[in-house]
C-alpha cells in the first residue's frame, strides 16, 4: 500500500506497479476483497491526495476532485452548485458509506445502481483522466458505456460540470425507507441557457441511460421565457415517454416485472421534471 | 432532511410515544440500582457491548491456533462424481483436509432425525451444504485451500417448487414428505352464509445474525475436545458432535461464549462439526470464522409457506369452518420442520372461536436452502394468512375488520380445532379492544413537512399527494415451550458466598434477557444484591435449547426453586433459634427481618461464612403429540398479541412506510418492565422486515445475493414508532412467577397487521410476504 500525496505521485507509483490497484473510500473495492472477488497484489491509497477532494470553478464549470467524499457533496453549500448531485449523494447509502464513499469511486465502480450516474450523465459531465502522458478528457457517458477505458497508470482526476442555475431533482425508488439500492433512479436537470431538459434513468440498465426524444419533445412544450410550467397531461406524457423509452418490450405479455419497472421509471421522471418545474 | 436527522427524529417519536404509554414502568431513583422482579435491572453485559469490550465468539484466540474453511456446494442439486483434496493438502501451510471418510462416528446428524449428512458424499442437496473442510496456518491459506479442492460433479435438476416434491424422485433416502398433519374436527359438511378464499405466499425470511457464526475448538489430552461457540442448545450440539466424532458425550465439552444474539438456533452442529474433527485431526486449536456469505448459507431459515384458505362464516360474521391447507419447504433436511408444522396446523385458524375445521398440513423437502427454528416458526406464516382472511370476511360482509375480529375472538375455557381446552389467560377480546380504542397517530397534514418521514425515506421519491394511509389489525397466537411430549425440563444451581450469589444454569441468554431475570429472581427471592451468572457450558446440567421462551419459563423456575431451597436453609437456623417458623422471616434489603421487627440481622451476618448451595429443576406439566386427526393436549401454555399497523403507501410506486405499530401483548406478569419493552420493540421490527423486505431470494436454488445489501433488513428508519397500549398481566398459574415470554408474539403478528394496513391503504389484496411495492400500487395498470 502506497500513499502518494498528490496525482503526479498516484500516476507515477500506478506506473511503476501496473497490477496495484487504486482506493479512495473503498466500499465498493474492499467489499469485493472481502468476498474473495479480487486480491489486489498491491494498492494505491488516494485519500491522501488533497488537491482531489475539493472543487474549483471553471469558465462556468465546476471541477469536482474525484476524491470527493458523498457527505461533503451533500452539504448545503455543494448543494446550492448542484442540486441534483447533491440530493444523489445523500440518497447514496448510510452515513458510513457517504463518509467513506467518492464521487471518483462511484464512476470507476460503475454499477448499474451508482447513485451519482444518472446525475452525471443528466449534466453531461466530462472526466478529466490524469496518466502517465498527462491528462485527456472523456464524456461520463463514454467510459460507462465502454466505449473508452482507463488506461494502465490513469486515473480519475476530476469530473467537470456545468453550474447551469436552474432546478435539478434527483429521485430514487428503493425497496425500503432506510437506505437501499435504487430499484430506478432519475437524475433531471434543467438548461435554461440551452433551452434543454436533461434526463438520465438509472439502475434499469449496465448505464444510465438518456430519453433524448423525449427531453427534446418536453423541451419543446416549456415557455422558457415564462412561467415554465407544464400541465399535468403533459408531465404524465413525459413519464411514458421516458418510460417506453427506457424499459423496452420484451414481447407480449409484458412481464409484471417490467411493467412495474415501467411503472416506476414514468412516476419518477413525471415526478422530477414536476418538481424541477416547480421549485 | 439527512438520513441521520430523520434516524433521530424516529428515535424521539419512540420516547414520547414509549413515555406516554399507560402501564410504562416508574423508573428507579439514580441513586439506587433497580434490583429484584418487576424492576427494569440492566443486562450485566450492557456496558460492554457498548463500549466494545465484549468478547464476542469471533474475538476468541488461543495460541498456535489453525484457521478453517469450509468448502461448500455451488450447486443446488447434484452427484459428487469424486472430491480429489490432493491439491489442497499439498499447499504449504495447509495442516488438514476432512471431508465425509474422515468422519469417526456418525456420518448424519440432526436435532430430531438423523438426516442430514456431516460432510456431503453422494449428493449435494442444497446451495452452500459442507463438502470438505480445512485447516491452515492463515485464514487466507485455508480458504484457497478449500477452494483447490477438486469435486466433480453431476447436476441433478432441483426441486425448488414444493408443489412438486410430492411427485419428484425421492431427494432423500427418507422421502421428501416429513411430516403430515391432516386435522379434522368438527362436522365436514358445516357450511356459512359467506365463504371467502384465499391464497397466500409467505416468504424465506433468514435470522440473518449480526454477529455472524464463529467458533473455535480445542482438542484435549484425553482425546476428547471442547468446543467455545455461541451455541444456543448446547447439550443436544455436543451430543450431535459426540455421536459424529465418535467419542462418549462426557469428552465433547461445548462452552457457550461470546453470544451476539440470536432469533433462530445458532452455530448448530452444522457448524460445530467441522471444526471439532479439524481440532481432532491436527491436535491443534482451531478457529473457524463465517463469512456473511457462509452466514446465509449455512444457517436454517424460516419455512416458506404457501397456505390455501375457505373460511365459512354465518351473516353475523361468526365463523362456522376454517379450511386450509398448509404446505411448508423444509429444505433438504427435516431440523426441526416438524414441530414448526404442528404450530402451524394447530393455530391455522388463530385466536378465534372455530366450530368446525379441517386442516391439511404438509412439510416436504426440496433442494431450497434449508429451513428451521426461527422465532415464532409456523404461527407467523399461518397468522398472516387467517387475518388476511378475516380482512376478506370483513369486506364481504361490509363489517368493520376489528369488529369482526371482535365477534370471533378466543377467550379462556375455549377450544383450540386441536380439541385442546385453553386454560391459560386468553385476554385475546381486552388485547384487542385495547389497540382498537387507541388514538391514531396524527395525520401527516398535522405534521410539519420536516418531520413526515414520507414512504421511500429521505431523499426518497416520494409525493405527499400519492400517500395513501391504511390502518389495519393483526391478533396472534404462539405456544410457550416445545410441543407434544417434548420433555421441556431446565435444571439450575444457585450458590450463596460471601454475601454474594452465583447461578449456574445450562440456559444461554441470546439478548431475549435470561440472564438478567435470573439476577432478578435471585435478588428478589435471597434479598442479595450482586448476583454472578456462571459461564455456561455442558458439564453443567442441560437447561434445554432457547427456543419458544422456554427459558423465561422453565429456567427462571428451576431458578427460583433453587433460590427458594438457599432461602430456606439460610432462615432454617435462625428460625430454630426465635423458636418460629420461616415464613415469618422476611429478607429486604439485604437483612433478615422477623414478621414482628423485633429481630434483625443482615444476610452476610446470618450465613455466618457458610457456603449456601441448592439445585432444583423445573418441569412443566406434560404434553402430548397430536393424533392421526390433528388432535391432542400438544401445547403447555399461549401467549397472545393484537397489533394495529399505521402504514402510509406511496401508491404510484408501492413504497411502503409502517408508520406506527399499537401493541396489545398477554405477558403474564411484568418481570423487567425495560427489557420487556426492548423485546417487544425487537420482535415488531423482525416482524417489520418479514413483512416488507427480509426475504432470501433463490433461482432454482441458488441463493442470490447473500449479503445485508440484498437481503434488507430494517434499518433505523424503516422501523415504525412502537406504541405498547397495553400489557395484560393475567398470571398464568402453571407458569413459575406467571410470566409468558413477549419475543415471539409479535414477531408472529406484525407481518399480518401491516399487510391488512396496507390492504385498507391501496384496495390490494396482499396475499404475499413480503410485500413487494407492485403488490402496494393502488392505481390502474393502463
Amino acid at each position: 500500500m502506497t500513499l502518494p500525496a498528490s496525482l503526479d505521485e498516484a500516476v507515477a507509483a500506478l506506473t511503476a506497479m501496473p497490477a496495484a490497484v487504486p482506493v479512495a473510500g473503498g466500499t465498493d473495492l474492499m467489499a469485493a476483497v472481502n468476498a474473495g472477488q479480487l486480491r489486489p497484489a498491491a494498492l494505491v491509497g488516494l485519500g491522501r491526495i488533497n488537491e482531489i477532494r475539493g472543487w474549483q470553478y471553471q469558465d462556468g464549470h465546476a471541477l469536482l476532485g474525484a476524491g470527493l467524499t458523498h457527505a461533503r457533496m451533500g452539504r448545503p453549500d455543494f448543494a446550492a452548485l448542484i442540486p441534483a448531485l447533491a440530493a444523489a449523494a445523500r440518497a447514496a447509502g448510510p452515513p458510513q458509506i457517504r463518509n467513506a464513499g467518492t464521487l471518483g469511486g462511484n464512476i470507476a465502480t460503475a454499477a448499474p445502481t451508482g447513485d451519482a450516474l444518472p446525475v452525471l450523465a443528466a449534466l453531461e459531465a466530462v472526466l478529466v483522466i490524469v496518466g502517465p502522458g498527462g491528462s485527456r478528457e472523456i464524456p461520463v457517458s463514454h467510459l460507462l458505456a465502454g466505449r473508452e477505458m482507463l488506461r494502465p497508470g490513469e486515473l480519475i482526476g476530476f469530473v467537470r460540470v456545468p453550474l447551469l442555475h436552474a432546478p435539478q431533482v434527483f429521485l430514487k425508488a428503493t425497496g425500503r425507507t432506510g437506505p437501499g439500492r435504487a430499484v430506478a433512479s432519475v437524475g433531471l436537470v434543467l438548461d435554461p441557457a440551452r433551452r434543454g431538459v436533461r434526463c438520465a434513468i438509472g439502475a434499469v440498465a449496465p448505464m444510465p441511460l438518456r430519453p433524448l426524444e423525449a427531453e427534446q419533445w418536453v423541451a419543446s412544450l416549456i415557455d422558457w421565457d415564462g412561467e415554465r410550467s407544464l400541465a399535468p397531461e403533459a408531465l404524465e406524457a413525459f413519464g411514458e415517454y421516458v418510460a417506453a423509452a427506457c424499459v423496452p418490450d420484451q414481447g407480449e405479455p409484458v412481464a409484471p416485472g417490467v411493467l412495474h419497472l415501467r411503472r416506476t421509471v414514468a412516476v419518477l421522471a413525471r415526478r422530477a421534471l414536476g418538481r424541477a418545474l416547480t421549485s | 432532511m439527512s438520513g441521520q436527522d430523520a434516524a433521530t427524529a424516529t428515535a424521539a417519536v419512540n420516547n414520547s410515544v414509549a413515555a406516554k404509554a399507560p402501564g410504562a414502568p416508574a423508573e428507579a431513583a439514580p441513586d439506587q440500582a433497580p434490583r429484584g422482579i418487576g424492576a427494569s435491572v440492566p443486562a450485566a453485559d450492557t456496558r460492554a457491548k457498548a463500549e466494545g469490550t465484549f468478547p464476542y465468539a469471533a474475538d476468541l484466540w488461543a495460541e498456535g491456533l489453525l484457521w478453517a474453511a469450509v468448502l461448500r456446494s455451488p450447486h443446488a442439486h447434484a452427484r459428487i462424481v469424486s472430491i480429489d483434496t490432493s491439491a489442497a493438502a499439498e499447499m504449504p501451510g495447509v495442516r488438514a483436509v476432512v471431508t465425509h471418510a474422515d468422519v469417526p462416528g456418525a456420518t448424519t446428524h440432526g436435532r430430531r432425525v438423523a438426516d442430514r449428512p456431516v460432510f456431503a458424499h453422494d449428493l449435494v442437496r442444497h446451495h452452500g451444504e459442507a463438502i470438505a473442510a480445512v485447516a491452515a496456518d492463515h485464514p487466507d491459506t485455508a480458504r484457497l485451500a478449500a477452494a483447490a479442492i477438486a469435486v466433480e460433479y453431476e447436476l441433478l435438476d432441483a426441486v425448488t417448487d414444493p408443489e412438486q416434491s410430492f411427485g419428484a424422485p425421492a431427494l432423500h433416502p427418507d422421502g421428501n414428505l416429513i411430516r403430515h398433519i391432516p386435522l379434522r374436527y368438527g362436522d365436514p359438511d358445516a357450511t356459512g352464509e359467506v365463504v371467502v378464499e384465499g391464497l397466500y405466499r409467505i416468504g424465506r425470511q433468514d435470522p440473518a445474525p449480526i454477529g455472524a457464526e464463529a467458533g473455535l475448538a480445542v482438542p484435549r489430552p484425553d482425546g476428547g475436545v471442547e468446543l467455545y461457540t455461541a451455541s444456543t442448545d448446547p447439550h443436544t450440539d455436543r451430543d450431535l458432535a459426540a455421536a459424529c466424532f465418535g467419542l462418549e458425550p462426557d469428552r465433547v465439552r461445548v462452552v457457550v461464549t461470546g453470544v451476539p444474539g440470536a432469533t433462530a438456533d445458532r452455530e448448530d452442529a452444522a457448524f460445530q462439526l467441522p471444526l471439532g474433527l479439524l481440532a481432532l485431526r491436527t491436535g491443534c486449536p482451531v478457529k473457524l470464522a463465517a463469512t456473511r456469505e457462509e452466514s446465509f448459507l449455512g444457517h436454517t431459515h424460516r419455512h416458506p409457506t404457501l397456505l390455501r384458505y375457505r373460511h365459512h362464516a354465518d351473516a353475523e360474521g361468526r365463523l362456522v369452518k376454517v379450511e386450509a391447507q398448509i404446505l411448508m419447504d423444509a429444505g433438504a433436511y427435516a431440523d426441526s420442520s416438524s414441530e414448526s408444522l404442528a404450530a402451524a396446523v394447530a393455530f391455522a385458524c388463530g385466536p378465534y372461536v372455530v366450530p368446525h375445521a379441517f386442516v391439511e398440513g404438509w412439510v416436504v423437502r426440496t433442494n431450497n436452502p434449508p429451513s428451521g427454528h426461527v422465532r415464532g416458526e409456523g404461527a407467523m406464516q399461518v397468522c398472516a394468512a387467517y387475518e388476511g382472511q378475516m380482512d376478506k370476511l370483513a369486506v364481504a360482509l361490509g363489517i368493520d375488520g376489528a369488529e369482526l375480529r371482535m365477534r370471533n375472538v378466543l377467550a379462556t375455557g375455549d377450544l383450540l380445532p386441536t380439541g385442546q381446552t385453553v386454560t391459560c389467560p386468553a385476554p385475546v377480546a381486552e388485547l384487542l379492544r385495547a389497540v382498537r380504542d387507541v388514538e391514531l397517530p396524527a395525520l401527516p397534514k398535522d405534521t410539519s413537512e420536516d418531520e413526515w418521514l414520507l414512504p421511500g425515506g429521505p431523499e426518497g421519491a416520494g409525493e405527499p399527494g400519492a400517500v395513501r394511509r391504511g390502518v389495519g389489525y393483526g391478533v396472534g397466537m404462539v405456544h410457550m415451550l416445545g410441543a407434544e411430549g417434548a420433555d421441556e425440563v431446565s435444571t439450575a444451581t444457585v450458590k450463596v458466598v460471601n454475601g454474594v450469589a452465583t447461578v449456574i444454569c445450562a440456559a444461554v441468554d441470546t439478548g431475549q434477557g435470561f440472564a438478567t431475570l435470573a439476577r432478578q429472581i435471585v435478588q428478589e427471592v435471597l434479598g442479595v444484591d450482586e448476583v454472578a451468572m456462571a459461564p455456561v457450558d455442558t458439564d453443567q446440567p442441560p437447561a434445554g435449547p432457547a427456543a419458544h421462551g422456554r427459558h423465561t419459563w422453565v429456567s427462571g423456575g428451576a431458578v427460583e426453586r433453587a433460590a427458594k431451597m438457599v432461602r430456606t436453609q439460610l432462615l432454617q437456623p435462625m428460625a430454630h433459634k426465635l423458636g418460629m417458623s420461616t415464613e415469618l422471616l422476611q429478607i429486604t434489603d439485604g437483612r433478615i427481618t422477623s414478621y414482628d421487627g423485633a429481630f434483625s440481622v443482615s444476610v452476610l451476618e446470618a450465613m455466618e461464612g457458610k457456603e449456601l448451595w441448592a439445585t432444583a429443576q423445573c418441569r412443566p406439566h406434560p404434553t402430548e403429540p397430536l393424533d392421526g386427526d390433528g388432535q391432542g393436549d400438544a401445547f403447555v401454555g399461549l401467549a397472545f398479541c393484537a397489533i394495529r399497523a399505521v402504514v402510509d403507501v406511496d401508491i404510484e410506486l408501492g413504497s411502503v412506510r409502517v408508520v406506527e405499530l399499537a401493541v396489545a401483548q398477554d405477558v403474564g406478569r411484568v418481570l423487567n418492565p425495560r427489557q420487556l419493552r426492548a423485546r417487544i420493540e425487537a420482535g415488531v421490527t423482525q416482524g417489520v422486515g418479514a413483512a416488507l423486505t427480509e426475504n432470501l431470494r433463490t433461482v432454482g436454488g441458488l441463493v442470490r445475493h447473500p449479503d445485508l445489501t440484498g437481503y434488507a433488513l430494517p434499518t433505523s428508519l424503516d422501523a415504525p414508532a412502537v406504541r405498547i397500549v397495553k400489557l395484560v398481566e393475567e398470571r398464568d398459574v402453571v407458569a413459575p412467577f406467571g410470566a409468558k415470554a413477549a419475543s415471539a408474539a409479535p414477531v408472529v403478528t406484525t407481518p399480518a397487521a401491516v399487510a391488512s394496513a396496507v390492504r385498507a391503504a391501496t384496495g390490494r389484496p396482499v396475499n404475499r410476504l413480503p410485500i413487494r411495492p407492485s403488490a402496494a400500487v393502488a392505481v390502474s395498470n393502463s
